[in-house]
């Protein structure tokens, strides 16, 4: 197989750092070549130089045999390049077939063939095995298929090499699986994919080869089948660390939080508790109603009924100021939109709840300000110069912890963690899981909402299912496992 | 170099303002620069910066004003009936005058925050029913004889410096204290940053949203009262296009459009730069035609660089997420 993508020798400084330091990297034809490092490692530079947002200070890009010393976004588009980022490019009000044929055109003249747009449409979306309406608009879709309509974007433009970035990030299992098959599907067809992940058993199942990266440096590019999880994670974060979850002896104690009957607008009926020092999982497709049982509680949204008790006391809970009051926090899932002020210091984030404890009458107390911020920042080691930082400027680890750290603050004693390990790098991962264990320790209890599989079963006591908004099934430790989750999930009752 | 860089955009709106002083003292030294003409300067900005004060409150929670001009009309007309033909004494003049205007500012914040409208739809339709009321209270004519007592607060003076100037002041200082130093001011910043995010940390957005409109609508109350003083009569446009000057002084100022920034330190010197203009165009003799199209293009220069800005500092995020 030739390289249809060859970098080499290539650097790109910012000032104070070197982002990427000479490094060299290639992707053949038609294989699909895993990207791997930490966050900050010089991933998404990279991918940057070879979309051509971002121009080389030093080195040559030579794709399908012609040299470039630098591109643009426009010409890589020509030339068969095309990203998926995390956040997608998609307009919400338009419909997929729109959507997909963005700024590609599929007829001459001014007007719009309407049928032909409709039957393109329809062939990318077969070729994926894709069902859906190509009429549907953008913000109806789940993110599984909004994904979906990105890759199918991609392939209208007769995509060559395909970047994906942590593409598996908001899929649950069913998806996962789906998007598995489009890849390899893609990879028949003859596209090159650059598949960024965080994920190691992704990476082992579908990748034919994998690039670490590290501190804007290559440190290996190998076969897939030469290496092994843990000396991936070894030459990601340069020391040894297995992927496993940090042992734990529950103990519970009362009941802390108990629910009943809690019903919104896209849940049924739902009751269930969790105890001091316990872990409960709560497992489900992405649309299962998981993040929105935890915003009625919280009193994000209204419920239409049922009622919440805090150590067997009714509270009313209307907003979450209420919440917060009766010791329940919520750690959302849209960590940049909902879980920090990326605009705002790391002080005035971690304090934001507990503001007014913090205060004398109206006036804030610096002292006891900094000393909160001090004592949480260290305690779940932030890593940043100064608390003055903008939460903005730190890695996605980071700034999860903030969004933590401002709930241990405010001594929450539920805490209600939505995805809380979503785009963040392994060694973070490990961190925020010993984290979550300590806080049971402590008497907290966790709801702990994921979409990751491994995860869920490695940290919870106790998993509830979720699908189509109501809670299908209850399982204990000993009894989990990948496949009757997954029958609970999409709602086979056996 | 990067020192000077670093210094010039830290300090660059005090940088802009004394470029224009030292501008028109070289273009009209003898009477620009003398100490009484920038007296003047200050006292005339401070009824432009007391409304403007309130205005930075309204944008840092997110939103924008353009109902103040109204609301100093209204105030001017308004207090001046309550002087002249209601008899009222000076004091509860006032505290009425201002209690309506804190009243007109709280119904606004409602109907923004409840409705959920755009805020600049929602104050330009408040702008045009305001000015309304305003002639319709004063029957379109201004409102004159006013007691002597009525013009202290406008050209009455504490030793040497006037009563304006020190009312600005104490707003200056009331607000910085406000917003550096409660948490109250913490979590407007808050709101106007991230609304969700700000509400999902316990924040009641909506109930602080209305209260800077509340702060705005007491604040333009208060420079309505000094306007009227400072003119000896109440007229139903003494407020007109107010609000324009008030929202460039606080763009240039560096109050962010889009809500969670602004300092009352670099907003104090926005309004400063628009009274300097002010004052410089009218000592050379500008003619106000063109007066109007040079505050235009100051007023557009001002939101395109803050555009511009916002442009590079999402760059820069990108290079820090690297």
């Amino acid at each position: 197989m030739d390289n249809i993508l060859e970098i080499k020798n290539v650097t790109k400084r910012y000032p104070g750092v070197v982002a990427l330091d000479n490094i060299s990297f290639s992707v053949k034809e038609g294989e699909v070549h895993a990207l791997v490092g930490e966050n900050g490692a010089g991933k998404s530079t990279l991918i940057k130089i070879i979309t051509g947002a971002i121009k080389p200070d030093e080195g040559s890009i030579i794709y399908q045999g012609k040299s470039y010393t630098e591109l643009n976004p426009i010409l890589s588009g020509q030339i068969g390049i095309e990203a998926i980022y995390q956040e997608f490019n998609l307009a919400p009000s338009l419909s997929v077939e729109e959507n997909i044929y963005m700024g590609n055109k599929v007829n001459e003249g001014l007007f719009i063939d309407k049928k032909k747009l409709t039957n393109k449409t329809m062939e990318v979306l077969e070729s994926l095995n894709a069902d859906i309406d190509p009429g549907t608009k953008i913000r109806d879709l789940t993110v599984a298929y909004m994904q979906l309509v990105e890759i199918s974007k991609a392939l209208a433009k007769n995509v060559k090499l395909l970047i994906m970035d942590e593409p598996t990030a908001p899929l649950t299992d069913n998806e996962v699986e789906i998007l598995f098959k489009l890849v390899k599907n893609l990879k028949e067809k003859g596209v090159s994919v650059i598949y960024i992940s965080h994920r190691m058993d992704e990476i082992f199942e579908l990748c034919d080869r994998v690039t670490v990266m590290r501190d804007g440096q290559v440190i290996k590019t190998t076969d897939i089948q030469d290496t092994t999880r843990n000396q991936l994670i070894f030459d990601m974060v340069g020391r040894e660390l297995t992927e496993t979850y940090p042992p734990r002896t529950p103990k519970y104690g009362e009941k802390l939080l108990e629910i009943k009957n809690i019903a919104g607008p896209s849940n049924a009926e739902t009751s269930f508790y969790v105890r001091e020092g316990e872990i409960v999982g709560i497992a489900g497709l992405v649309g299962a109603g998981r993040t929105e049982i935890a915003r009625l509680i919280i009193g994000a949204d209204k419920k239409y009924s049922g009622e919440v008790y805090v150590k067997g006391e009714k509270v009313s809970i209307h907003s979450p100021k209420d919440a917060i009051e009766k010791g329940i926090a919520y750690v959302s899932e849209d960590r940049k939109n909902q879980g920090v002020l990326l605009k705002m210091s790391i002080r005035w984030n971690i304090t934001l709840p507990i503001l007014r404890r913090l205060s004398r009458f109206i006036f804030i107390d610096a002292k006891k300000e900094n000393e909160c911020v001090n004592e949480y920042k260290d305690a779940l080691r932030i890593k940043t110069p100064t608390i003055n930082q903008l939460v903005g400027n730190l890695s996605g680890g980071n700034q999860q912890k903030v969004a933590v750290a401002k709930w241990l603050a405010s001594k929450s004693k539920i805490l209600i963690l939505d995805e809380p390990t979503r785009g963040i790098d392994v060694g973070a991962k490990q961190e925020i899981y010993e984290l979550i264990n300590k806080l049971t320790e402590e008497g907290l209890g966790i709801i702990m909402i994921s979409s990751e599989m491994e995860e869920i079963m490695g940290m919870s006591d106790r998993m509830l299912v979720m699908a189509e908004g109501n809670i299908v099934g209850e399982l204990q430790k000993e009894d989990f496992s990948q496949d009757k989750i997954l029958k609970y999930a999409s709602n086979i009752t056996t | 170099m990067d020192k000077l860089k670093n210094f010039i955009k830290q300090y660059f709106v005090l940088v802009i303002l004394l470029f224009l002083i030292i501008l028109f003292g070289v273009l009209q030294p003898e009477s620009f620069l003398t100490m009484s003409n920038l007296f003047t300067v200050v006292r005339q900005s401070s009824i432009m910066g007391i409304a403007t004060i309130g205005l930075l409150f309204v944008m840092i929670a997110g939103g924008i004003d353009l109902s103040l001009g109204s609301v100093i009309s209204l105030q001017s007309v308004l207090v001046a009936v309550l002087l002249t033909q209601a008899q009222l004494g000076l004091i509860p003049a006032y505290l009425t005058g201002l209690l309506v205007a804190t009243l007109i500012g709280l119904v606004t914040g409602i109907i923004i925050v409840k409705t959920n409208i755009f805020p600049m739809i929602g104050t330009l339709a408040l702008q045009i029913i305001l000015q309304g009321a305003a002639y319709l209270i004063c029957g379109g004519m201004p409102v004159s004889n006013l007691p002597d007592g009525a013009k202290v607060v406008g050209q009455g003076y504490v030793g040497s410096i006037p009563l304006p100037v020190i009312l600005f002041i104490i707003v200056i200082a009331i607000a910085a204290v406000i917003l550096n130093r409660t948490y109250i001011g913490r979590h407007f910043y808050a709101v106007g940053s991230n609304e969700e995010a700000a509400r999902l940390s316990g924040i009641n957005t909506g109930k602080l949203k209305v209260a800077t409109y509340a702060i705005g609508g007491f604040l333009s109350g208060l420079a309505g009262i000094i306007m009227l003083a400072r003119i000896s009569s109440g007229q139903p446009t003494a407020g007109k296009n107010m609000e324009m000057d008030c929202l460039t002084a606080a763009v240039i100022g560096g109050v962010s459009l889009t809500g969670g920034e602004g300092r009352i330190s670099t907003a104090v010197c926005g309004v400063l730069i628009i009274g300097v203009l002010t004052n410089g165009m009218t000592i050379l003799n500008i003619s106000e035609y063109y007066q109007l199209i040079i505050r235009g293009c100051i007023f557009l220069g001002a939101v395109c660089l803050d555009g511009i800005q916002k442009q590079l500092a999402g760059k820069k995020k990108v290079r820090k997420a690297v």
